[in-house]
């Protein structure tokens, strides 16, 4: 297996200095928000930004090293890169969109991503998803030895998204080259990355298997990320190896972490379960509050409830027949919670 | 009541400024019976001055785009300090009055000019020739195709020229596959213009390269010396440069035309159907 890798890549931007030093097997998802660097280090391995120091490797070449002056023009970086808004060529047809890349023939990609019906067409004509089908059969017809996708959902709609990333998926699956791909959305990396690193202001906040940073997130930024809920609050007591947090309305929920001063806990909207009695079970953590909002997630809602977000299937809903304002319980177990100092700043 | 005054007013306006700018070109036309027109251009003189502006209009144009295109690239895609000296600098000519150019271009280039002994003792010299008649049209026409240039290459989404360069094309390849064919129709539009404007060059012309037929007279410079001597030649040759000036003028709009649908899906209309 070819592999990509970045040793103590610097890129100083205008905020903030970019340092990376990653190293690519499969795939690797960076998220983070916008502004975070995450495209620059993809325009940073194609060449098309030069560092200031660091070495950049692919499959054992040696594609820039600042310290040995080596650094291999953009076309000679044998990458496929999915730009975030495609970047087809408007004047030349999907064929000869294809065909630019001038290593095989165009057909087989045509047929290979079933895009023999728009041949001829010109990319004004197309929809997102089959610009976006193009654009990946055109950084493939390279013959690249790393992928790299800026942003590959961003650009589209939620009903294509969805077949669109399942069509990624498959095609990551069968792919045997290092893919490195950016999103602002964790589920995107969770979909379709092994491993997923989260980028803040230049730096690698923390990378790992989705579950890793689910279970434990290194700072609340990495918590807020993969989606949990942060419950700011002092701790007032402990009893029983479990501790008091009162939070800043006022309620207070317990935590079997350990915890000192002021803190952030981290709780996933899906261990949070929700009733319109008081629940009689092991859940040492209930709010009693109304129904802020209903937001759909496909199958699931998202409700806000007091503080808190919970997470639960639409049968669910329908089932309790939960509608904003309604005064529901949301409760959690004191061990689902993580503990999180609040020194580590969270943005 | 009042807004009717000043609809009417406004009316008469616009009637008296139409009726200014086209009452002369419609008395190029009506002087004389057209037959006539076209019996005065096949004076000797008119030919001469027709193969001198032809001539030297095309020199200069090819040698436009040939130093302009690149410059045009480089200001329209590289930030680098003194760009907005640069720009100016190439805008600069527009605004100048032809005669300063012309006086500018003797002081630079004339015998006793700051470049004059460094020609004279290579050997030649170049006022009053048709090198001279070429650099004065290139230099007064050469900004509005560079500036028209720099506005199509920044039209071009860079992010096209990043994707050419990552599927292996070399900035060659690049420029010759992607930037020009996206450019092209403003390229073609600040041809059309620098053209039309090198074709009427006359302020300049004359004072740096004279007025010598078959040498250096272009058209109008023809004109101004058949006024004296024939002046229904004057206006026949006249007459023929609004009917180019008019071609230059609908080729543009259509140009311009192509450009803006270009950005939409339309394109295709105009754009052959394979580009290699």
């Amino acid at each position: 297996m070819a592999d990509l890798l970045l040793d103590e890549i610097l890129v100083p931007l205008r905020a903030f200095d970019l340092r990376l030093t990653l190293e690519v097997d499969r795939t690797v998802a960076l998220v983070g928000p916008s502004g975070a660097g995450k495209t620059t280090i993809l325009r940073t391995i194609a060449g098309l930004v030069r560092p200031q120091a660091g070495q950049i490797a692919v499959a054992g070449q040696t594609w820039f090293d600042a310290a040995h002056r080596v650094d291999l023009p953009v076309d000679e970086r044998a990458v496929g890169f999915l730009f975030q808004d495609y970047a087809l060529f408007p004047h030349l047809t999907v064929r000869q969109n294809i065909e630019f890349a001038r290593r095989h023939k165009a057909d087989d990609y045509l047929e290979r991503f079933r895009i023999e019906s728009l041949a001829g067409a010109r990319p004004s004509e197309l929809s997102g998803g089959e610009r976006q089908r193009v654009a990946l059969a055109r950084a493939l017809a390279r013959d690249p030895k790393v992928l790299l996708l800026d942003e590959p959902l961003a650009a589209l709609d939620s009903r294509t998204k969805a077949t669109v990333r399942g069509e990624l998926q498959e095609l990551l699956a069968d792919l045997d080259i290092p893919t490195l791909f950016v999103t602002h959305d964790f589920e995107d990396a969770a979909a379709l990355a092994g491993r997923v690193g989260v980028l803040v202001d230049g730096q690698l906040r923390q990378i790992g298997t989705t579950q890793e940073l689910v279970s434990r997130p290194a700072d609340p930024f990495v918590a807020s990320f993969t989606g949990a809920n942060l419950l700011r609050g002092t701790v007032t007591g402990a009893s029983n190896g479990i501790a008091r947090v009162r939070l800043e309305d006022g309620t207070v929920i317990s935590t079997v972490e350990p915890a000192e001063g002021d803190v952030v806990v981290a709780v996933y909207p899906w261990d949070v379960i929700v009733g319109i009695e008081p629940p009689h079970d092991s859940a040492l953590n209930v709010i009693r509050a109304p129904i802020r909002t209903i937001t759909e997630l496909g199958n699931r809602v998202r409700l806000g409830v007091g503080p808190i977000s919970a997470e639960i299937t639409s049968e669910s809903l329908r089932r309790l027949g939960l509608a904003a304002g309604q005064v529901v319980y949301a409760s959690f177990k004191a061990t689902g919670t993580r503990v999180l100092s609040r020194a580590e700043a969270a943005p | 009541m009042k807004r009717l005054l000043l609809a009417v007013g406004a009316g008469i306006a616009a009637f008296v400024a139409l009726a200014f700018l086209v009452l002369p070109i419609v008395a190029l036309f009506v002087h004389t019976s057209p037959g006539r027109l076209i019996d005065q251009l096949s004076d000797p003189a008119v030919k001469d001055a027709f193969l001198v502006s032809l001539r030297t209009s095309l020199i200069a144009q090819a040698l436009i785009v040939l130093v302009g295109t690149p410059t045009a690239y480089l200001i329209a895609t590289r930030r680098f300090p003194g760009r907005t000296l640069a720009i100016t600098l190439v805008e600069l000519p527009l605004v100048l009055p032809p005669a300063v150019a012309g006086i500018g271009l003797l002081a630079a280039f004339g015998r006793a000019g700051l470049l004059g002994s460094t020609f004279d003792a290579l050997g030649f010299s170049i006022p009053f020739t048709q090198a001279a008649v070429v650099m004065a049209v290139a230099f007064v026409a050469s900004p509005l195709y560079i500036r028209q240039a720099i506005a199509s290459f920044e039209g071009v989404n860079p992010d096209l020229v990043s994707a050419s360069r990552t599927l292996g094309a070399g900035p060659a390849r690049t420029f010759l596959r992607v930037v020009l064919p996206l450019a092209r129709a403003g390229l073609a539009a600040g041809i059309a213009l620098s053209f039309a404007r090198g074709i009427g060059e006359f302020g300049a012309t004359i004072m740096f390269a004279g007025s010598l037929q078959g040498v250096t007279q272009t058209l109008p410079l023809a004109i101004y010396a058949e006024f004296a001597r024939n002046f229904d030649t004057a206006v026949a040759i006249g007459a023929a440069l609004v009917l180019f000036s008019l071609v230059l003028l609908l080729a543009l709009r259509l140009l311009l035309s192509w450009q803006i649908s270009f950005s939409t899906r339309s394109w295709f209309r105009f754009g052959p159907s394979t580009s290699g």
